[in-house]
């Protein structure tokens, strides 16, 4: 779609980058209300912390179902979702970011990049006059500050097609708003960390159904996770990842008794029926005579000393833990066999080993 | 006969995949075509309605079997 077409419809069409929380929603519901088409995009890393950990998890008692934000959000603002698999394209995102890692391993500006000129290019492709964002000039230590703004814009190639609704008052005209297109009046120069002026706006719209902003949403931000892909990528000697290596990583307790092993142990039955659907080309250890959980083997364990070590911690985080031995089924895939151990004593397990 | 053209599997499968599954299989329908969703992750009892609004499909039903869900979506116009 061209200029043209505005002048021919009257229509103006903005593409926004909805992650369903309270900004990206906000954003959006400024220029609805400026009679503007809005339609959004999703992108999905691979990383996406929503939902993930109570999808896994056993869940709390009473807690409802999780849910995916942008898609509850786009139907609250009733606008088109495009929701859109970048997983594969990500890897290089997160394995070689230009602008480096945050305080974790998150490539929080290179991610940005990417996005946003995802979405441009979807913009042009499927008829929109302009994209926007939910960001806040501050709000963000990596990708939403006053430097990183312009770098962003220009590496996406999205020079001035970029409109932020929240923070525009603070930041240079955009196109959309130098043709005419958007009222710049009607928009906000929202700063800084704090949310109130947000969830001011929120009342005033009478928006009342948007996630708690604590907790982030990705992965590559979570202290805990980034030690396991870390872990994972020393141990490996490279730093690839397949989608299964890092869904894995969200799942179970993960222990590494030697450079060329890990077990990846269930804490919850929901756990262990998520980590099930893992066993293919890994060898599972199942007790036999006493509840506990699934581990699977992540490594090559043929020396039988290392069998008997993985045995025995997988034999101490069931039920039988204090038992003097444990049955369990060994299985590598080819050959099922049923063991005795003597579950591993606590003093015996060295923390360095949990990842 | 089986009421459905197409079966999603997204057993096993996190949010969003069985959304994102589910998207790419009713591409390939006409209008009114039927998609069955099998689906392991509980996001699936509140997305796939959401789904359905956002995009105007008809959620035909869903059923729950403990971690399991089945649900049938009918393409809209």
């Amino acid at each position: 779609m061209t200029h043209a077409s505005i002048e021919k419809t009257g229509v103006i069409r903005a593409l926004g980058l909805l992650s369903g929380g309270l900004d990206s929603t906000l954003a959006a519901r400024l220029l609805l209300e400026q009679g503007i088409e809005v339609g959004c995009v999703n992108f999905h890393t691979g990383f996406c912390i929503q939902s993930h950990t109570s999808a896994i998890r056993n869940p709390k008692p009473g807690a409802p179902p999780p849910r995916h934000d942008a898609l509850h959000a786009a139907q609250s603002l009733g606008v088109k979702l495009h929701m859109v698999d970048i997983s594969s394209d990500y890897v290089r995102i997160v394995t070689d970011p230009k602008h480096g890692y945050g305080k974790n391993l998150n490539p929080c500006l290179d991610c940005k990049i990417f996005m946003v000129a995802k979405a441009w290019a979807m913009a042009k492709e499927l008829g929109y006059h302009f994209i926007f964002s939910g960001e806040v000039l501050g709000q963000r230590p990596m990708s939403q500050r006053r430097d990183t703004f312009p770098v962003i814009d220009r590496e996406a190639g999205v020079k001035g097609w970029l409109l932020r609704p929240l923070t525009a008052l603070r930041m240079p005209e955009t196109e959309p708003e130098k043709m005419g297109w958007v009222d710049r009046s009607r928009l906000e120069g929202f700063n800084g960390r704090g949310r109130k002026p947000q969830m001011a706006l929120a009342k005033k719209l009478a928006i009342t159904d948007y996630p708690s902003p604590a907790g982030g949403c990705c992965f590559l931000t979570d202290e805990n996770y980034t030690r396991k892909l870390r872990d994972l990528w020393a141990y490996r000697n490279n730093r690839d990842y397949s989608m299964e290596d890092i869904l894995l990583l969200k799942a179970g307790r993960h222990i590494r008794p030697a450079p060329h092993f890990k077990l990846m142990i269930g804490r919850d039955q929901s756990e262990n029926l998520f980590l099930s659907g893992f066993r293919k080309g890994r060898m599972t250890i199942q007790t036999k005579n006493t509840p506990g959980p699934l581990t699977l083997v992540e490594g090559e364990i043929t020396a039988a000393e290392d069998r008997l070590l993985a045995c025995r911690i997988a034999a101490r985080y069931s039920k039988g833990k204090d038992l003097p031995t444990v049955q369990l089924t060994v299985d590598d895939g080819n050959v099922t066999e049923v063991v005795e151990v003597t579950p591993l004593p606590a003093h015996e397990l060295p923390d360095h080993w949990h990842v | 006969m089986s009421d459905y053209d197409l079966e999603v599997d997204a057993r096993g499968l996190l949010c969003p995949l069985p959304i994102l599954k589910s998207d790419q299989a009713m591409t390939t329908l006409p209008t009114q075509g039927k998609i069955c969703v099998l689906a392991t992750d509980p996001g699936i009892e509140r997305d796939l309605p959401a789904w359905c609004a956002v995009n105007g499909h008809i959620l035909v039903s869903m059923t729950q079997q403990g971690r399991h869900w089945r649900a049938i979506v009918e393409k809209g116009s």
